[in-house]
């Protein structure tokens, strides 16, 4: 029995070619040192295997048509076993694939990997970047409900804004003039076939490269990057002190996606998957669509921006970020890789981080949203007893100013703080903001009588 | 890679012969070559052709197509006070079967006088968010970035680019209020 297990596994291994293939690959020399700042790129391809496990597992649950997604969500999510913690892996997976793939290429512009001969691995990661946002925000619409229809509306008009062709490409990306039956049918199949299709050919291809051109060594200062000698001097360094991938490389690859994909479990398992809204229907308007967390920062840039550039940025912006990022690895393609030498590259970057990192929290409160379910002003909160400045503060609730104002805590933040306003308003000053309004605050002179415009000045009159 | 192996000059004659002889009897003439490659790129380009025609129709689809537009009932006469703004709900014009609840759109319709409606689109000109209308306060608002319209759909304030579109309305014989579908409005930056 021994003796034939061992035939058959000397025929395997030859026919296969474990041996004399995969194993020198597994083995293949790869440059000393290369400590815990090389493991983000490995554990967002574990990631992405998650992702695809999950995704599948998903598939089986799912109903890809717009009239049952929503109950077939329903039902992943409170009936399925473990259903719940599936999606929820799916969901942290995601988030986690995100973080990743930012990650590596933070540490690869820090540690300026994309250097010679290593261009063609930073172009494929910036398209494996995009591709994987695109999945990030096809699989947020899979969650079919009126969030995922209103988000789905959002991105249309985004699109809709490039020059020429902007309508036409808004109709495609809905699959017609509007929201219906086609729109999921084509999310679904950019999000479980062609975009993964891409993907694969894409990871393909950036870990082809890797093995090409080598995993870049570890930067040090006074070292640069010459073209003309770089591949010699590789090769020698890799000859002189190079170590096998497998193990002395790879274990920790693997111990830290391990841990990566343990912390997502407990993450899904802990929080559950993101909660389901209304069904999917664009005549429930009582929605305010919101993207998850990783697109949150660009909704965020859109929110802020002075409105009188913005159409034009939702299209430029994009388009240069891309080039750009294509640009880098032929803008500086030789010298200095260590991040002591590049401090300007490590500031660019930090601010990066810190911009996306603002951008982020600013878009959790939605300062810039009003706030529809604004608590009206009780008689407590106004202290008066005039009945002119009671009935001025029932009307300040009334009209929407409390949706954008904030007086003693109440109110929403699209507008300044009016908790002690006639400090620095005279009533005349008063009358003239809210009659003729301005940028973000609407001309109420058209819009409320004289007499309630009296009695809202004569309570913020006693805002002080 | 360096190979120890002789250079071939240096191998033994008759081997050569043999294998030149070899080579020349599986050798194409030049134009037979030219031919047949130009034969395989052809006819593949002819298969992928064909295979390519229905798929893009089907990836194109949506403009090759364009959607119908038609009437749809919202309520009848009696069902809108002069002067009240409601929430009207419609199906758009051409739903697929398994659409569910998703070919639905709503409108903001007000009944102006006797016989004028006035209809809007509930989607802000901005990003394209459910705008709310805040009867008392007689403005449209938007949830998403606080853009704000008069009554007229005209912009207010905040981040929209233009006013809310309208949607067409007739009022029927038999006193039906109807309502002209239309296309999610998309706000371009070029003039169409
Ligand atoms: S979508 Fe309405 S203000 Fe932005």
């Amino acid at each position: 029995m021994r003796k034939f297990l061992r035939a058959a596994g000397a025929w395997l291994d030859d026919r296969l070619g474990i041996s004399d293939t995969i194993m020198p690959l597994a083995r293949h020399l790869v440059p000393p040192g290369a400590k815990w700042s090389y493991v983000f790129g490995s554990a967002a391809l574990f990631c992405l295997i998650l992702q695809v496990v999950t995704g599948v597992a998903l598939t089986l649950l799912y109903q890809p048509t717009s009239s049952e997604a929503y109950q077939s969500l329903q039902f992943i999510t409170h009936q399925a076993v473990f259903g719940r913690t599936l999606r929820a892996i799916h969901y942290f997976g995601a988030s986690g694939m995100v973080l990743l793939v930012g990650v590596h290429m933070l540490r690869v512009y820090i540690t300026a990997s994309y250097k010679f001969p290593r261009e063609m691995s930073w172009v494929s990661g910036v398209f494996l970047l995009f591709l994987t946002l695109a999945m990030a925000f096809t699989g947020q619409l899979l969650r079919w409900d009126s969030n995922g229809v209103w988000s789905a509306v959002v991105a249309a008009e985004q699109v809709g804004r490039i020059p020429v062709v902007g309508t036409l490409a808004a109709r495609l990306l809905l699959g017609g003039d509007t929201i219906g039956g086609q729109s999921l049918s084509r999310f679904y199949s950019y999000h479980t076939l062609l975009f993964p299709a891409i993907l694969f050919g894409l990871v393909g291809l950036h870990l082809y490269l890797v093995l090409r051109n080598g995993v870049s060594e570890p930067a040090e200062a006074g070292r640069p990057v010459d073209p003309k000698t770089y591949r010699q001097w590789y090769q020698d360094m890799l000859k002189k002190v190079g170590v096998p991938f497998w193990p002395n490389a790879a274990w920790r690859d693997i111990v830290f996606s391990a841990a990566v994909i343990l912390v997502i479990v407990a993450l899904a398992v802990g929080y559950g998957p993101p909660e389901l809204t209304q069904p999917p229907s664009p005549a429930r308007i009582h929605a305010n669509p919101a993207p998850d967390w990783y697109l949150l920062p660009i909704f965020a840039l859109f929110a802020l921006m002075p409105a009188r550039i913005e159409s034009y940025v939702i299209f430029i912006g994009p388009v240069l970020t891309v080039l750009g990022l294509l640009a880098l690895p032929f803008i500086s393609n030789a010298g200095e890789r260590s991040p002591l030498r590049r401090p300007w590259a490590v500031f660019g970057a930090g601010c990066v981080v810190v911009f996306m990192g603002s951008l982020l929290l600013l878009g959790e409160q939605a300062p810039w949203s009003p706030k529809f379910d604004a608590k009206p002003l009780t008689a407590n909160s106004v202290h008066s007893a005039d009945p002119a400045v009671l009935r001025g503060a029932m009307l300040f609730s009334k009209k929407g100013c409390l949706y954008c104002h904030l007086i003693d805590g109440h109110g929403g933040h699209r507008g300044p703080e009016l908790t002690a306003v006639a400090r620095r308003l005279t009533p005349g000053e008063l009358r003239i903001r809210i009659v003729n309004g301005g940028g973000n605050m609407p001309a109420y002179g058209g819009v409320i009588s004289e007499q309630e415009l009296a009695y809202i000045i004569a309570f913020l009159n006693t805002r002080k | 890679m360096n190979s120890p192996d002789l250079p071939a000059d240096k191998a033994p004659q008759p081997a050569v012969d043999a294998a030149d002889q070899q080579a020349a009897d599986h050798e194409l003439s030049a134009p037979r070559r030219e031919f047949l490659v130009k034969l395989s790129l052809g006819l593949s380009g002819v298969a992928a052709l064909a295979v390519g025609v229905p798929v893009a129709s089907a990836v194109l689809a949506p403009l090759l197509q364009p959607d119908p537009q038609t009437w749809r009932k919202v309520g009848t006469l009696t069902d809108f006070a002069v002067g009240s703004t409601h929430l009207v709900k419609f199906e758009n014009a051409d739903p697929v079967a398994w659409s569910g609840v998703s070919s639905e759109s709503a409108a903001w319709l007000r009944r102006d006088s006797d016989t004028a409606f006035t209809a809007f689109s509930v989607n802000c000109a901005h990003l394209g968010c459910p705008v709310r209308w805040e009867q008392d306060a007689g403005l449209f608002m938007c949830p998403c970035h606080g853009g704000i319209y008069y009554k007229d759909g005209s912009v207010a304030a905040g981040p929209p680019p233009q006013g809310l579109t309208q949607y067409r309305i007739r009022v029927a014989a038999n006193h039906d209020v109807e309502l002209l579908t239309a296309p999610v409005p998309i706000t371009n930056i070029t003039p169409t």
